[in-house]
C-alpha cells in the first residue's frame, strides 16, 4: 500500500539520516558551546562545576550526532533541506493523512476521472486549478492561509492503470508533498474502494498543522470531505448544496 | 414568497423570503398546493432537535405542481402534479440501490454533523435542522426539490390533494412500521400513540393481515378515531394498567408485535415519565421515552418491537434487559418513503384506503403559527393539520 511513497534510495538515505534532526549551523553551534561549557565546568573547583561539564557534554553530543532529543520530543526537525521531498517526508516526518471511501461506480471510470488531474479542483475545495504541463508533470494552485496562494509543480511518479496513481511535488514547492490514490474493488456488488494517502510538510512544520487544527479543519477532515464530494460527483452527478436557498 | 420560518423554541412565523431557484442540475421547483404539519415538526417547535438556525423554513409533507426543472432532470415536466417524499435520495448510491432511501449517502450536505453524532449520516430531509441537511422545507408557497428525478411521484388523475398528501411521510411511515412487525395471519399488534402515524400503523397492520390491533393513547378523540376509523380495540393509558390489560386481552401471552408511534416526547402516566420530564427540562437528557419502555415491557417473548417514533439522542433507563431476556427483534428508522409510495398510491387509487380521514384542521399557510400551538397542545380535537398556501 505504501510502496508508491518509497522513493529510490530511500532506505539508505533513511538509515543515514534517521537520527539527524539538526541543521549544520545548529550542529556547529552546539559543538562550540558544548566544548566551551565543558572546559569551563571542568576548570572550576566548586562542586557545581560537574553540572556545567555535564551540560557541555550533552551539547557536544547533540552537535556531533546532529541529533536533538528535545527536537525529537517536539516533533521538530531542522536538518532537512525543504527543497528535497524525500528529506522532508521520509519516515515519520511531515503530516500523514489516510482516508478511504467506497464508491458505487466501476474502477476504470474512477481511475480515469482522477488521472485527469484537471478534474481534481471540482471536488478538492482548496485547489484553485491543476494545469497539465506534460503527461506526468502538472502545475497546482491552492488557496493557502489568510488569502494567500500556494503553488507547486508535481510529478506522477507511480502509475498502474486502475490501481494506483502516486505523485510528489517537485523542487521549489511551497508545500512539499507526496501522495497516492489507490483503487480496488470491494466485495462483489459493493463498488470501488478509493484510498488516499497524503503526506505533506506544511510551511511551519508539524506545529503549523497543529495550529491549523486549532483554528479550522485539519487535513484529515479536508481530505475526507474532498473524497465525499468526489463520491457525490461521480455517483449522483452533483454535490448536494443548500447555498443560495431562501430563508427567513 | 411566503414561508413558515423557525425563530426559536415556540416561535414560528410566516415570513416573506426570496423564491427558491434551481441550484443543482437534478433539481426541480414545486409550487406547493397542499402541505401539512407533522408530529415530528413539533419536536422542532419544542426545541428538541439541535442544529436549527433562526429563519429556517420548516415543513416536510408537501405536494404541488412542478414549475421548473433543472437541466439534468429528464423525468419531470412543468405542470405535472407530484407528491414529494420527505427523505431526499440520490437514487444511485449503494443504499438507494438497496432501496434504503433514508440512508442515502449523497443527499446530506452536512453529513459530517450527523457523523459526529451517529457515526454515519442518513439522507437529507426537508425542513428538519442543519444536521439533516439544512434544506428549506415545504410549508411555503414554493420549494426546491433536490434529486427531483428520483423522489417526486406523479399523482394519477382523479385523486384529490388530501387523498395523496400523506404519501409524503406519515402513510408510508405507518406502513413501514407495520411491515417491520413481520405480521403473520392472526397476529396481535399493539400500537402506542394514536396520532396520524399511529392511525396509519393501525390501518396498515390490517392491510398486512393482523388478526387484532390494540391502540393505546391518552387523548379521547385520538382513541375514538382509532376505534371508529381504525377498527382497533383501544386502551386509555390514563384509566388502565396497560400491561395488565394487554396481558388479559392476549390470553396471558402479550402482543406479537408492538409499535412505538410516539417517540421522544412521550406523555406517559408513570413514575419514569416524570423522571424523564425532569431530566429533559434540566437539559440532562435528550428524549422522553415512557412509551418505548412500556412497549418493550409489554411485548411477548420473541416478539417484534417496531419504532417509527423519532428519537434523537442518548436514551436513559431503557429496559434493555427485558428486550434481551425476551429475545425481542427491534426495527426502527426513518422511512424509506420512495420504496412504499408507488404501491400505496395504487392502494389509494383502488379505493382500499383514503388517508384523508386523519385530517381534523384545514387552514391557510398564514394560520400555521397558531396551528403549531393547537396541534402541540392537542386543543380543539386536533389530530392533523393541512395548510393551503
Amino acid at each position: 500500500m505504501n510502496m508508491e511513497l518509497s522513493f529510490p534510495g530511500d532506505l539508505q538515505d533513511e538509515r543515514a539520516r534517521s537520527s539527524r534532526n539538526l541543521s549544520e549551523v545548529e550542529r556547529w553551534a552546539s559543538i562550540a558551546a558544548g566544548a566551551g561549557l565543558a572546559v569551563y565546568g571542568l576548570s572550576r573547583i566548586k562542586r557545581s562545576g560537574w553540572l556545567y561539564a555535564a551540560m557541555g557534554g550533552l551539547l557536544l553530543r547533540r552537535g556531533v550526532t546532529a541529533h536533538c532529543d528535545v527536537y525529537e520530543a517536539l516533533g521538530m526537525n531542522t536538518a532537512a533541506d525543504p527543497d528535497d521531498t524525500r528529506a522532508a517526508l521520509g519516515g515519520p516526518r511531515g503530516v500523514n493523512v489516510l482516508e478511504s471511501v467506497t464508491i458505487n461506480r466501476p474502477i476504470d471510470e474512477l481511475y480515469r476521472f482522477w488521472r485527469n488531474l484537471e478534474n481534481l479542483p471540482q471536488f478538492m475545495r482548496h485547489l484553485e486549478s491543476v494545469e497539465k504541463i506534460t503527461d506526468t508533470i502538472s502545475h497546482w494552485r491552492a488557496k493557502g492561509p489568510a488569502g494567500s496562494v500556494v503553488e507547486w509543480d508535481a510529478e506522477i511518479n507511480n502509475e498502474v492503470p486502475n490501481q494506483v496513481i502516486g505523485w510528489r511535488s517537485l523542487e521549489g514547492a511551497d508545500v512539499v508533498s507526496a501522495g497516492s490514490v489507490n483503487f480496488d474493488t470491494a466485495a462483489a456488488g459493493r463498488g470501488t474502494r478509493v484510498t488516499v494517502h497524503l503526506q505533506y510538510s506544511p510551511p511551519a512544520g508539524k506545529v503549523g498543522a497543529a495550529v491549523a487544527k486549532l483554528f479550522g479543519r485539519d487535513a484529515e477532515t479536508e481530505i475526507r470531505e474532498d473524497l465525499r464530494r468526489f463520491k457525490q460527483l461521480v455517483e449522483a452527478g452533483e454535490v448536494p448544496t443548500t447555498a443560495g436557498q431562501p430563508r427567513g | 414568497m411566503k414561508a413558515l420560518c423557525w425563530y426559536g423554541t415556540n416561535d414560528v412565523r410566516i415570513a416573506r423570503v426570496p423564491d427558491p431557484r434551481i441550484l443543482n442540475p437534478r433539481d426541480a421547483i414545486v409550487k406547493v398546493t397542499l402541505t401539512a404539519i407533522c408530529g415530528s415538526d413539533l419536536h422542532l417547535f419544542d426545541g428538541f432537535i439541535p442544529t436549527m438556525k433562526r429563519g429556517d423554513i420548516l415543513g416536510h409533507e408537501f405536494m404541488g405542481e412542478v414549475v421548473e426543472v433543472g437541466p439534468e432532470n429528464t423525468k419531470l415536466k412543468k405542470g405535472e402534479r407530484v407528491v414529494v417524499p420527505f427523505t431526499i435520495a440520490c437514487g444511485r448510491c449503494y443504499f438507494c440501490e438497496r432501496r434504503l432511501f433514508a440512508a442515502c449517502d449523497n443527499s446530506n450536505p452536512n453529513a459530517w454533523m450527523l457523523e459526529e453524532a451517529y457515526g454515519y449520516s442518513g439522507s437529507g430531509l426537508f425542513g428538519y435542522s442543519h444536521m439533516m441537511g439544512g434544506y428549506a422545507g415545504g410549508q411555503a408557497e414554493y420549494v426546491r426539490v433536490p434529486f427531483a428525478d428520483v423522489g417526486p411521484y406523479k399523482v394519477p388523475e382523479g385523486l384529490s390533494d388530501e387523498q395523496v398528501l400523506f404519501l409524503t411521510d406519515i402513510f408510508p411511515t405507518g406502513y413501514m412500521a407495520a411491515e417491520n412487525c413481520n405480521i403473520t395471519p392472526g397476529d396481535t399488534v399493539a400500537v402506542w400513540g394514536c396520532g396520524p402515524v399511529g392511525q396509519f400503523c393501525i390501518a396498515s397492520a390490517w392491510l398486512l393481515g393482523a388478526g387484532r390491533v390494540i391502540a393505546i393513547d391518552r387523548e379521547p378523540e385520538r382513541l375514538m378515531m382509532a376505534a371508529d376509523r381504525g377498527k382497533a380495540e383501544v386502551l386509555d393509558l390514563t384509566a388502565t394498567n396497560v400491561f395488565e390489560a394487554l396481558k388479559d386481552l392476549t390470553g396471558g401471552r402479550g402482543p406479537d408485535a408492538c409499535i412505538d408511534a410516539v417517540g421522544m416526547e412521550a406523555h406517559g402516566n408513570t413514575i419514569d415519565d416524570w423522571y424523564d420530564k425532569a431530566k429533559t427540562t434540566m437539559m440532562m437528557a435528550t428524549d422522553r421515552l415512557s412509551a418505548l419502555r412500556q412497549a418493550i415491557h409489554c411485548c411477548r417473548k420473541g416478539g417484534t418491537l417496531s419504532i417509527p417514533g423519532v428519537y434523537g439522542g442518548f436514551l436513559d433507563k431503557v429496559p434493555f434487559g427485558a428486550a434481551f431476556g425476551k429475545g425481542l427483534t427491534l426495527k426502527m428508522g426513518q422511512t424509506h418513503v420512495h420504496r412504499y409510495l408507488p404501491a400505496l398510491m395504487d392502494r389509494i387509487q383502488r379505493g382500499e384506503i383514503d388517508p384523508s380521514y386523519v385530517i381534523t384542521h384545514r387552514l391557510r399557510l398564514d394560520d400555521a403559527p397558531n396551528a403549531y400551538k393547537t396541534f402541540r397542545d392537542k386543543e380543539d380535537g386536533c389530530i392533523k393539520v393541512v395548510l393551503k398556501p
